[in-house]
């Protein structure tokens, strides 16, 4: 996930706003006059307006910014001459004909896929665990946040390290295991890089998911388990008629999150294999950085990283559409 | 779930075991940077030796870098508290006609990819002057901590009792008075909350330094240790030093402030 899992949010809690919240009607008075009405208003924008302003400023302009800056020839020249000639869809086809995108594309999905289902998992695994009260289990768990706390790039690294296929830790391991006459070429072979940057992504999201998902599992009030046994259900009877159920609503928070957080994912890659080797690792988010800071096609790599958002905003719409028919049936 | 102490024993060498497992990349990063410069090619399983030549090496190259990192990231958490208290207890409290409108952009701003803002704003950046500083930085950085800011502290500000600032009012207290002196002390925890992870989302960040930074000047750690392994492959005690100094803030944190995290990964996420 996140990788870097942001931990925000589901909104749709909050969304429906409460009732006779509002504290300032109290002091304003129900009969004050228009005009006192509208000055208590605009003082009440105040507080909003500038995060507001903020969130236009660094989230609205870019995202209009890159939708203009897709359909201009927007390069290096630009910054000298300020031309930035309109040329229609060239950059969309450009970039969605180009021999390399079906690759990018599937590797975005592998690299999304894999990193989602295993962080998923294992995240789930961990979470059943520490539900269990047994002593040091509170500090455990709180430990096991680190690997999501630490900054991408220390990870990347340190992982980039273990995984060097002479002098990595984990190849040594593998030979004095026996495991492994020559050691795996982990970031070096085509095939085994994109596993080992899926294999590290795992590593960063199982934090963030087990904490979500111990959460989840928290709020499940335990009668309910105690009636599951009475009626004979076993541990794992219980968690399919029990605890899954119950738990569906975070489940869908953590993996729409952890989809699009994921498929937006530099850091990790960049640090680890920069793409590399021979684009194996090549994503689209890791494609729209290189097209406009390393080949200043900033047309194209604004082109490549509206159809970032594109994806994203497709999956979250359909899963949350399913997820919905779901529990209504 | 409530079982004897003994009974839950072997849980507890299980968990110790599957968090040294989790763990061992961060004990490996302690270990590597302890090795003496050259020799980590075979680099032992246990530091037996300690050498700090390679924080030495680490300090005198990136030691400037920490600082800026550690400036920026303050500068982002001032940032982020001064714009998101106000506007969270706005949303959260007053019944203003756009709230949803708002929430929903917070949401919107969840999708969006940082290489896109990173896109729009280089060029505005060069054009504003604000490539290479410290300022440019902290508003490019705050674009993560603001939106999670608002959102911790909103689905605070929603649970204070009503009739504390109603009390405020009564006796006379303007709106800023009440945000001041009630509503802010008050919601102290969500504050802090977000204001650990505003600090360690803009320490962390690695894509703004990367695109908004050109030259040495300003130049967080993170880029400063992206271009360690470019440069020095052979220095692995040093850069793994570096690295451990990164994580040096992450690590405090979970120590001094772990009720906070803890709570702000399930809060900021199902609430």
């Amino acid at each position: 996930m996140r990788s870097r899992s942001r931990p925000v949010a589901d909104l749709s809690p909050i969304l429906p706003r409460g009732t006779g919240q509002d504290d300032s009607a109290v002091a304003a008075g129900g009969r004050a006059a228009p005009r006192a009405r509208l000055g208590e208003r605009s003082a009440q924008w105040m507080f909003i307006v500038p995060a507001a302003a903020y969130l236009l400023l660094f989230f609205g302009y870019p995202i209009v910014k890159n939708v203009v800056m897709s359909f201009q020839q927007y390069t290096a020249t630009t910054f000298y001459t300020g031309a930035a000639p309109f040329v229609g869809l060239q950059n969309y086809s450009d970039i969605l004909s180009s021999d390399l995108f079906p690759k990018t594309l599937l590797t975005t999905v592998l690299f999304t896929a894999g990193s989602i289902t295993g962080q998923f998992v294992l995240g789930l695994a961990f979470a059943l665990f520490f539900r269990r009260r047994f002593p040091l289990g509170g500090v455990l768990r709180s430990l096991l946040l680190l690997p999501w706390l630490l900054p991408l790039v220390v990870s990347g690294t340190t992982w980039k390290w273990m995984l060097d296929p002479d002098t990595g830790v984990v190849n040594a391991a593998l030979r004095s295991l026996h495991l492994s006459s020559s050691g795996i070429p982990w970031l070096t072979g085509t095939s085994q890089a994109l596993l080992s940057v899926i294999l590290i992504n795992i590593w960063v999201g199982i934090p963030f998911n087990t904490a979500i998902l111990y959460g989840g599992l928290q709020n499940i009030p335990p009668h309910v388990y105690e009636a599951a046994k009475l009626d004979g259900a076993g541990p794992l009877a219980s968690f399919r008629h029990v605890t899954w159920p119950l738990l569906r609503p975070t489940v869908s928070v953590v993996l729409v999150l952890g989809v699009v957080y994921t498929v937006k994912v530099l850091d990790i890659i960049l640090v680890v294999t920069g793409g590399g080797p021979a684009d194996a690792t090549e994503t689209i988010a890791t494609q729209s950085y290189e097209l406009s800071f390393q080949q200043f096609d900033f047309g194209r790599g604004a082109a490549m990283s509206n159809v970032l958002i594109v994806i994203s905003l497709a999956f979250a719409i359909v899963y949350l559409r399913a997820d919905r028919r779901a529990r209504t049936v | 779930m409530k079982r004897a102490p003994d009974r839950g024993r072997p849980y507890t060498i299980v968990g110790i075991a599957l968090l040294a497992l989790m763990l061992f990349p961060v004990y490996w990063m302690v270990n590597a940077s302890l090795q003496p410069t050259g020799s980590t090619l075979q680099g032992g399983w246990f530091p037996f030796h300690p050498d700090p030549s390679g924080y030495a090496t680490a300090l005198r190259d990136q030691g400037r870098n920490l600082v800026t990192s550690l400036v920026v990231a303050l500068g982002s958490v001032a940032l982020s508290l001064g714009l998101a208290a106000p506007a969270a207890y706005a949303l959260a409290r007053f019944n203003l006609r756009g709230t949803n409108l708002v929430l929903l952009g917070i949401l919107i701003t969840q999708m969006v990819p940082g290489i896109v803002v990173a896109n729009a704003l280089y060029s505005a950046y060069n054009e504003l002057g604000l490539l290479n500083s410290y300022l440019g930085l902290i508003l490019a950085d705050s674009t993560a901590g603001i939106p999670f800011a608002i959102i911790i502290m909103c689905s605070f500000m929603r649970s204070i009792p009503r009739e504390i600032i109603e009390a405020a009012r009564v006796d006379g207290a303007g709106r800023l008075r009440v945000f001041r002196s009630v509503v802010l002390p008050v919601s102290t925890n969500a504050l802090i909350t977000a204001a650990v992870f505003t600090f360690l989302f803009t320490w962390s960040d690695f894509l703004f330094a990367l695109t908004l930074t050109t030259t040495e000047t300003v130049r967080p750690i993170t880029l400063g240790v992206y271009q360690y392994i470019g440069a020095h492959t052979t220095d692995w005690n040093a850069i793994m030093a570096t690295t451990v100094m990164a994580s040096v803030p992450a690590a405090v944190l979970l120590v001094v402030a772990q009720r906070y995290v803890a709570t702000a990964a399930t809060d900021g996420a199902t609430k």
